[in-house]
């Protein structure tokens, strides 16, 4: 059988640093799937080469059953993978509702005309338009996001921001999920709803999640599976038991 | 004679609104400031001009033709020149479209030659109506009508479009963005291709007023930018009301003033808000992160 989604020898190099040297792995559907692994192991670099902001140097990304290495980002989200960044990239001058929206843009039909002549509820222009705020709605109903609604981002504390990064990545309706370190800059309490929040996007939407993390307490209370890269190659793979107890990947860890 | 004078610079003014819109519009999207947004328009307006009388057509099929020209030429500043540059800084892209002026403005000379020419439209600038005690020609009248229209249905498109708010958030963060499903590039040769058209129409309503020649848009386009800067670039609708207040002042002081240094108020008004207000009247200044 086909795997949901895989990556088969991947290579990226930046000059003479190889950032991800010849790299595999597959993800089956419902998973979530840890990647681990000290600063500059390669794990940001395989996000954007599996999102189209990079192109690979070699090897291939398959989602369902297609190579979509080498497609424009666009292309990419339209097909069902979304993500959050390490550094927040939202639209800092807009409210929390337009972030929310502007996730939901790739599914949006209605041209300029029609929506400008959309003058009752039941034209299809209105009806396409209730359904898309009926989405954005529920995610701010599932993370909890009511207080934030039409506030400007940039008024909003670090945490919130994150949650509004994972809200705008969920509208976009994916089915991979990739988090680039979800809990960084987050306290306890926060981190605790996170865990939470994560299991139930996964149990409740359904979807797949790949997710870099360090916070160990993290990985080791969701994944299924965990991956952890050095100097982009794969040192350890399993159980997150088996991961953690890999003499390799203490030493990377540890020195 | 004072309501005369405000209203004949509300008649330029909204020549420097559109001009200044077309600038803020691809300024909005791709912080490039377009230098060759006034010879497009001026392109945009010859080949009008050939329409009308070598073709013998009639005005909509004239203005149909500038439009669909003023649209490539925009898609091909943002296609052949802005997206092949490599990582360009803001001065690059302002070279880019220096060197894009440049080109059409050779092109003009070449292909129609540096002599004036006389476009008819067919709104009159001759003809009065007295409103009060205020003479108003049909075409500033056209002018002013137009001009307000188009402005409202960019603000709109902008504001309340999906599109529209696809273009901000473009603006803000390119990377997520495209992460999100927007295609930026397509986003961008149209943004260029909207703000082409606008000139596009501006070009044609004040080539009756001064003449059509390679040069004409010199004028219009430097005062957009100063009611551009003067209204704030990043916000529409203070690009707008800087146009206004610019053909306005202009107009006062051309009255009641000095009728020579007329065309210098502008200049004076870029100095003066860059000095005191350099993000202009609503403008906002964003702060980017390194």
């Amino acid at each position: 059988m086909e795997p949901f989604f895989a990556v088969e020898g991947l290579t990226r190099r930046f000059g003479g640093l190889i950032a991800l040297d010849n790299l595999s792995f597959q993800v089956d559907p419902g998973m979530i799937f840890s990647i681990i692994g000290p600063n500059g192991a390669g794990k940001s670099t395989l996000f954007n080469c599996i999102c189209g902001l990079y192109e690979p140097d070699a090897g291939r990304v398959l989602f369902q059953a297609e190579t979509i290495t080498g497609e424009k980002p666009h292309r990419v989200a339209r097909r069902g993978i979304g993500r959050t960044f390490q550094n927040l990239e939202l639209f800092r001058h807009m409210t929390t509702m337009d972030n929310l929206m502007l996730g939901r843009h790739l599914h949006m039909r209605s041209g300029v005309w029609s929506g400008a002549t959309m003058f009752h509820r039941g034209s299809r222009a209105a009806r396409e338009e209730q359904e898309h705020r009926a989405r954005v709605e529920e995610i701010i109903d599932l993370l909890r996001l009511h207080a934030a609604r039409d506030r400007y981002i940039w008024q909003l504390p670090y945490g919130t921001q994150k949650l509004v990064e994972l809200g705008r990545a969920l509208a976009t309706k994916p089915k991979l999920l990739l988090l680039d370190e979800p809990a960084a800059g987050m306290n306890l309490e926060e981190r605790q709803d996170l865990i939470f929040w994560i299991a139930d996007i996964r149990d409740e939407l359904g979807v797949t999640i790949l997710m870099i993390e360090h916070n160990m307490q993290m990985v080791m209370g969701i994944s299924d599976h965990v991956l952890a890269l050095d100097f982009g190659r794969a040192i350890a793979s399993g159980s997150p038991r088996e991961v953690a107890a890999d003499p390799e990947v203490v030493r990377a860890y540890l020195g | 004679m004072l309501q005369q004078v405000i209203i004949s610079g509300i008649a330029y003014g909204s020549i420097y609104a559109l001009m200044g819109l077309a600038m803020a519009i691809v300024y909005k999207t791709s912080t490039v400031p377009n230098f060759a947004q006034g010879e497009m328009a001026m392109i945009s307006t010859y080949v009008a001009w050939v329409i009308l009388t070598s073709y013998g057509a009639s005005f909509p099929v004239a203005l149909l033709g500038a439009v669909v020209v003023a649209a490539l030429s925009g898609i091909t500043l943002e296609f052949a020149f802005i997206r092949r540059a490599k990582e360009p800084n803001v001065l690059n892209l302002i070279i880019i479209t220096l060197g894009f002026q440049m080109i059409l403005y050779g092109l003009a000379g070449w292909r129609w030659g540096a002599d004036q020419k006389r476009v008819q439209l067919p709104i009159s600038d001759r003809e009065v109506i007295h409103v009060g005690n205020v003479a108003i020609s049909h075409l500033s009248l056209a002018t002013i009508v137009i001009a307000a229209l188009l402005m409202l249905a960019v603000y709109l498109f902008f504001n309340f479009s999906r599109w529209g708010t696809a273009i901000r958030a473009t603006q803000q963060n390119r990377v997520a963005a495209r992460i999100h499903g927007v295609p930026v590039n397509r986003l961008l040769a149209g943004s260029f291709a909207l703000s082409a058209v606008v000139g596009a129409v501006a070009g044609l309503l004040v080539a009756p007023i001064t003449t059509l020649d390679p040069t004409m848009m010199w004028d219009p386009i430097l005062k957009g930018f100063a009611a551009a800067v003067l209204g704030g670039l990043t916000s529409l609708p203070g690009v707008v009301i800087g146009g206004y207040l610019l053909g306005i002042i202009e107009n006062l002081f051309g009255a009641y003033i000095s009728v020579e240094f007329k065309s210098v108020v502008a200049f004076l008004i870029i100095v003066l808000v860059l000095c005191v207000r350099p993000s202009g009247l609503l403008g906002r200044h964003y702060v980017r992160k390194v």
